[in-house]
């Protein structure tokens, strides 16, 4: 795990080439401590900043190929590296490391950019390929490693964030109002939009070519599910058979994820997944294992007691962080620093303080259950989803709705609603039914409630642009022959997940303090696998995540694996409020302020404020729209001190 | 009286669900639900200030967007509601 960084330029430059790439190298430091490289070229150079976990002494980056006409520079793990090193060597190929990065090498020199195809890995990486003058930038499946890029004066950079391309003279930060707009809906910008007007992201899945011919961006892969109504495609063997494969390629996928010359650790929330692959991980590992997880004081978000079962059950060496309101307010500024856009929630902050204290004791790797809710279906939103659907067939009936009270036990605010407005918030007209977002649209309306505080500047700005039809085009053609369920699954996998899940809350955070993040339930062999199980076999009635749980139920405690998900929460607005709140968050939400970034209307904002101090009952829309307006507020001062809100760009979908 | 009641809710509408004030005038008979400006815990601070500024008691079965879901319905149910108390003292 590392950060790269990187140009190509078409044509000569008056900028000094060594100084720039330092500069950018220097941006992403925090992402690779243990060393620093760089590689100039005619045209071209590749920055390199260096966190050593395979390889430690040869892994040197950048690095060449034997005669020296292929640069890489890379971010990230392939994982069944070993196996297509040992192919690679069958096949007459002389090695001179045993790290990955060589690996890499390698297998461009046999199937050039296609090369991509063959990796099992979390990567982002750039190659130079001197003689064909071809600069070729590659992202995993998934979206777990970061890619930028930015193109000025016929030249492209490229970096594994965003701040590496504001060293570039030219390139200022400036803020999207199509992406914040995105953002107060999604929570995330629409890839390869950033929150930056000139920065663009490389799609997950995606290679990017540049030469003399210019700049293509394609897929190598990308996440599909079979035609609800096509027997054949689906997984039809009997539950015991696709469990039994379910759990042997999740064990695969943590060994090969065990694979560094540093120890690794492993995330525990307490819940069942962080559970499945610690109890994995436990079978690979000679050692105790090492666990880390965060607790709070509020007993709404606090998840201790399972941990602690989980702890005592797998016998694990564990180190539980306890994380305070005002922990999260002190580190916010920094939070958004790192993740380099407007957030809706406070939950990266416990994570950015989790990365910081597994650092301090040792650990570069570590494994987490990201991933699980996504490919299983875990989250609520599917049960709703099913549940609303299942209402909106007989919209007559009165026993239907008496179910949406078995949704979101752990949240006070809706068991406390009567029936008659607890339907009314689930409630869906029978044209939604065919809306290809039907999932999502309670969540996707009560996001976009908090744009009540748009200034006046800014609803002019976006004037005409709907975010929910832009993302509607995004979709595949084939999404709507989808079972409902995993349509639902895919805007969650091939949307929020590298938008916010991997990027916001896992990379960004993790990276912070050069702690790498592992994911099995990412693996894209099982991601492939999961994607053919039958619906029912996922959520049965309303038990989400059925087939993960039947698949596990021998490596973990009863406990633990009838638990029902608690999704990962941590305390919003009220962190921010209270006496001792640190006193850039009346700065960033003071009327000059807010004038000057010109996103939001102040005296909107100042009786949000007001509400909040008082310490009345905060909703989903309040908690949203105060953190989400705080962090667009720091992001102007982490990046853009002077700027006010940038005129729209186009929104066409390219 | 009833246009005094009618204010206080309006007021406590605007200041806390509506925020802005250059939002074209929330007309008394739009639906707070449809107008997206009430969420769950919206209707739970609504509850709780009816019960408190106007000291009436709100039974579950009441808690419904027939007496809850515009300016008039409120003004219609606490005004009811503050009949049936002062009647019951």
């Amino acid at each position: 795990m590392c950060g790269i960084v990187g140009f190509l330029r078409t044509r000569p430059s008056a900028t000094a080439d060594h100084p720039l790439l330092q500069r950018m190298i220097d941006a992403v430091a925090h992402r690779g401590p243990d060393g620093q490289g760089l590689y100039l070229g005619e045209g071209a150079g590749l920055g390199h900043a260096r966190l050593s976990i395979i390889g430690l002494a040869a892994g040197r980056q950048p690095m060449a190929n034997a005669d020296g006409t292929l640069h890489v520079t890379f971010n990230g793990e392939i994982f069944n590296y070993v196996e297509l090193r040992e192919d690679l060597i069958r096949r007459g190929r002389r090695f001179r490391t045993d790290s990955d990065t060589e690996v890499i090498l390698h297998l461009y020199e046999e199937m050039g950019t296609d090369c991509v195809k063959a990796m099992n890995g979390d990567f982002a990486f750039a190659i130079w390929d001197e003689r064909r003058r071809r600069l070729m930038l590659a992202r995993d499946r998934m979206g777990v490693r970061p890619l930028f890029y930015a193109q000025r004066d016929g030249a492209l950079f490229f970096a594994s964030e965003a701040k590496a391309l504001l060293q570039v003279p030219g390139i200022s930060a400036e803020l999207d109002p199509v992406a914040l707009d995105q953002i107060f809906t999604l929570w995330f910008p629409l890839s390869p939009r950033t929150p930056f007007k000139n920065v663009r992201e490389l799609p997950p899945a995606h290679v990017l070519v540049a030469d003399s011919g210019g700049m293509r961006v394609k897929p190598y892969w990308r996440l599909s599910y079979p035609d609800a109504d096509d027997a054949g495609a689906w997984d039809r063997r009997a539950a015991e058979d696709i469990e039994a494969e379910l759990r042997a390629l999740l064990f695969d996928a943590t060994r090969i994820r065990l694979r560094a010359d540093v120890p690794v650790g492993a995330y525990l929330s307490g819940g069942l997944d962080s559970s499945v692959v610690a109890a994995a991980a436990r079978r690979f590992v000679a050692e105790r294992l090492r666990t880390f997880s965060v607790t709070f004081e509020d007993a709404e978000f606090d998840e201790s007691d399972h941990q602690q079962t989980m702890v005592r059950a797998l016998g694990t060496e564990h180190t539980a962080l306890p994380c305070a309101k005002a922990d999260i307010a002190a580190h916010f500024p920094d939070v958004v620093a790192h993740a380099e856009g407007p957030i809706l929630r406070a939950a990266p902050a416990p994570l950015f303080l989790l990365a910081r204290r597994t650092r301090a004791a040792g650990f570069k790797v570590v494994l987490t259950g990201e991933g699980a809710d996504e490919i299983f279906a875990g989250y609520d939103i599917f049960k709703e989803a099913k549940l609303r659907r299942f209402c909106a067939r007989e919209p007559g009936s009165r026993l239907r709705p008496l179910l949406l009270r078995r949704l979101y036990p752990y949240l006070p605010g809706l068991q406390g609603q009567s029936q008659k407005y607890l339907e009314a918030f689930f409630a869906t007209g029978a044209d939604e039914l065919g809306d290809p977002l039907f999932s999502h649209l309670p969540r996707l309306r009560n996001t976009a409630a908090a744009k009540l505080f748009y200034s006046a500047e800014m609803r002019a700005e976006l004037a005409g642009y709907d975010c929910l039809a832009e993302l509607r085009e995004s979709l595949p053609a084939d999404f709507v022959r989808w079972h409902p369920l995993n349509q639902a699954q895919y805007l969650e996998t091939a949307y929020l997940l590298p938008g916010y899940i991997l990027s916001s809350q896992g990379d960004r955070m993790a990276m912070a303090h050069a702690v790498e993040g592992r994911f099995p339930f990412l693996d894209h062999r099982l991601v492939e696998f999961a994607a053919r199980i039958p619906p029912a076999l996922k959520i049965r009635g309303l038990r989400e995540k059925h087939v993960l749980r039947a698949a596990m139920k021998d490596v973990l405690p009863p406990s633990i694996g009838a638990r029902t998900k608690q999704p990962y929460r941590a305390p919003d607005a009220q962190s921010f409020l209270g006496r001792e709140a640190p006193a850039y968050v009346s700065e960033c939400l003071s009327n000059a302020a807010l004038r000057h970034t010109g996103c939001f209307d102040p005296k909107a904002v100042e009786k949000l404020v007001a509400k909040c101090r008082a310490g009345r009952a905060m909703g989903f829309r309040d908690n949203a729209a105060f953190v989400g307006i705080l962090s667009t507020q720091l992001w102007h001062r982490a990046f853009a001190p002077a700027g006010a809100l940038s005129p729209l760009t186009p929104y066409a979908v390219a | 009286m009833q246009s005094e009641i009618a204010r206080q809710i309006r007021e406590f509408i605007a200041d806390n669900f509506l925020f802005r004030e250059d939002r074209a005038d929330l007309s008394d008979t739009e639906s707070l639900l449809e107008a997206g400006l009430i969420d769950s815990t919206g209707i739970l601070e609504l509850v709780a200030f009816l019960e408190s500024h106007f000291r009436i008691r709100m039974a579950d079965a009441e808690i419904v967007p027939e007496n809850l879901d515009s300016v008039q319905a409120i003004t219609a149910y606490v005004t009811r509601k503050m009949g049936e108390t002062a009647a019951a003292a």
